[in-house]
């Protein structure tokens, strides 16, 4: 589109918003590694004097540490919630044209608009009547359910791209449904699986309102709830806060690392054509 | 292949029924869904005609929590400050992710490597986001006291961003602005490749310019995309939440508490559910309604009849 000359206002323009996104993450890394008086006198943006890993240790002590077993089980239970449901409701929505499951998509996507808000407090009610408050099995099941709409979407617009023909050829060789989604529908949606696993990580591991409401022990804190209830704690002392977030972030840069094209074609597609 | 699989369904479809599976394959997805997500639906109605504080079971009240939720200012305030941070957000963040968007659209090199980092917000939790910013924006520690010049004019209150309630409403218009621009660039980036090349090339012919081809070809090419990113900006400004909660607890005073903070506040800090739950109501109501209108804008209902029959 732009093959021409430089696109001078272009480039002034995204080297701005550059400055923008990464000002603070340069602060956030450099801070984690300065003292906290160093951090106060000279400033967010300045260089530091020295360097120390001091901020981490606090951190590790507070029982940060803690928080990642809390949080990844959470997160592997909602992967895992995740791939059992919604590869069969894609592979019917896909190829089983009956009303009823015409009337499941339809739930589905206006299901994706109900916020999580609008249910915090029937789900806290619910979770406290069936004796789940303050367990992880409280924040698994509505954080995998909510996941469910976005992976059923991104899982069918991948189930869709398995053209008629394959589907032909193996109903005229007589494999019944559960021969064509073992034999041919999963291994073909492998795009589409990665995007949904990492799309359900990032959003257990990320996820913060139904911890915030549906725990309250330390033994079941998540991340997010932990990095709170510290900066509420903390809140003055800004590099250690930094180390915090940084500690938080570092599972999510990896998983970002290996399944940067899952997670980018798939969201890239929400907005259709 | 048309034919054949045309023939093959007048002859009575028996062997493409073969292999199709039934709609029991989507019940599991579905009954988990609705038991989470849509039962509580109906639980939060009947929670707004009792009252309930977290202790005990709910009593019937009838109408008193909705008669008094009517009465109450804060409410209407609480829509005031919802309705003013939805449109700043998406009078924010639409132009620059359009922008962004097609500019990361071309496939340079430089322009794929820029777009992994600008792409970091999107990784991070809303929590981290505001936590950091919070360390950020701080008057005396924070970007205001280090950039004075720039943060000690009146326009940013001197530097003290959280005591005057337009500066506040401009923090989280700001925050929410680095945090969901990534999304939305990517969503524009998938539209602005989607764009038939053609279209540019016939217009560089006629003589068009870089901005010409811009408002003539591009905006209106992503139609579709701009409905579906702004609903999305949208349904998101309606319930923003972790933000207020971290960077400015509502306030300074009541300036910036929005519905659903002002809910989370009858709720779980003054633990008065009925009254809370009058107000998840009328957020439900306002996104189903949002919804609705996404779907049938964006086309995504119609999308299940692309691949199939062809």
């Amino acid at each position: 589109m732009t093959k021409q000359r430089p696109n001078y206002v272009a480039g002034a323009f995204t080297s701005f918003w550059l400055v923008l996104v990464i000002a603070p993450v340069y602060v956030l890394i450099k801070a984690s590694f300065q003292t906290q008086e160093d951090y106060t006198l000279s400033g967010p943006l300045s260089i530091p004097k020295s360097l120390t890993t001091s901020n981490y240790s606090t951190v590790v002590s507070s029982g940060f540490l803690h928080y990642f077993v809390a949080t990844g089980i959470v997160t592997v239970a909602v992967v895992g919630i995740v791939l059992l449901l919604v590869p069969p409701v894609a592979f019917a929505i896909v190829r089983n044209q009956s009303r009823t499951v015409t009337f499941v998509f339809r739930a589905f996507l206006l299901g994706l608009a109900v916020p999580i808000q609008a249910v915090i407090v029937p789900i806290f009610f619910i979770m406290i009547k069936v004796n789940l408050y303050d367990t992880l099995i409280a924040v698994i099941l509505p954080t995998a359910a909510f996941s469910l709409p976005l992976s059923t979407i991104i899982m069918t617009g991948s189930m869709r791209d398995i053209t008629p023909d394959l589907y032909e050829a193996m109903s005229l060789d007589g494999a019944n449904s559960w021969r064509v989604f073992w034999n041919m529908v999963l291994p073909l949606s492998r795009g589409g699986l990665a995007t949904i696993i990492v799309f359900s990580a990032l959003n257990a591991w990320n996820g913060f309102l139904f911890p915030l409401i549906l725990t309250q022990s330390k033994s079941d804190s998540v991340f997010t709830l932990g990095l709170f209830n510290f900066q509420t704690a903390n809140g003055i002392d800004a590099p250690a806060i930094c180390a915090a977030v940084v500690l938080s972030i570092i599972p999510i840069l990896l998983v970002y690392l290996f399944a940067r094209r899952a997670l980018i074609q798939g969201l890239m597609g929400v907005g259709g054509k | 292949m048309t034919t054949l699989a045309k023939r093959g369904r007048t002859k009575g479809s028996g062997g493409l029924k073969i292999g199709r599976p039934s709609f029991l394959w989507s019940l599991p997805a579905f009954v988990y869904f609705a038991i989470f997500a849509l039962l509580p639906l109906g639980v939060v109605v009947w929670l707004s005609f009792t009252s309930w504080d977290a202790i005990g079971s709910p009593h019937w009240v009838g109408t008193s929590n909705w008669t008094a939720m009517f009465k109450n200012p804060e409410l209407l305030q609480s829509f005031k400050i919802t309705g003013i941070l939805t449109i700043l957000g998406i009078a924010t963040q639409t132009p620059i992710s359009m922008l962004l968007g097609v500019w990361a659209s071309g496939y340079q090199k430089n322009r794929a490597i820029l777009s992994a980092l600008y792409f970091i917000p999107l990784l991070m939790s809303a929590i981290a986001i505001s936590v950091v910013w919070a360390s950020l924006l701080s008057p005396y520690f924070g970007l205001p006291h280090e950039l004075h010049w720039l943060f000690g004019s009146a326009l940013f209150n001197h530097g003290f961003l959280f005591s005057s309630s337009p500066a506040a409403i401009g923090v989280l218009t700001f925050v929410g602005m680095w945090q969901w621009t990534p999304f939305h660039t990517l969503i524009y980036q998938g539209g602005a490749r989607a764009i038939p090349e053609v279209l540019y090339q016939a217009a560089s012919i006629d003589g068009a310019g870089r901005i010409r081809q811009f408002w003539s070809i591009t905006v209106p090419q992503l139609r579709n995309t701009m409905i579906t990113s702004m609903v999305l900006m949208l349904a998101g400004g309606l319930t923003t939440f972790d933000t207020i909660l971290v960077l400015t607890q509502g306030g300074p005073g009541t300036a910036t508490t929005s519905t659903s903070y002002y809910m989370y506040l009858e709720g779980f800090k003054s633990f008065q559910f009925g009254p809370a739950s009058v107000l998840s109501v009328m957020l439900i109501v306002v996104t189903t309604i949002v919804s609705l209108i996404a779907v049938r804008a964006s086309g995504w209902d119609k999308m299940r009849s692309t691949q199939e029959g062809l």
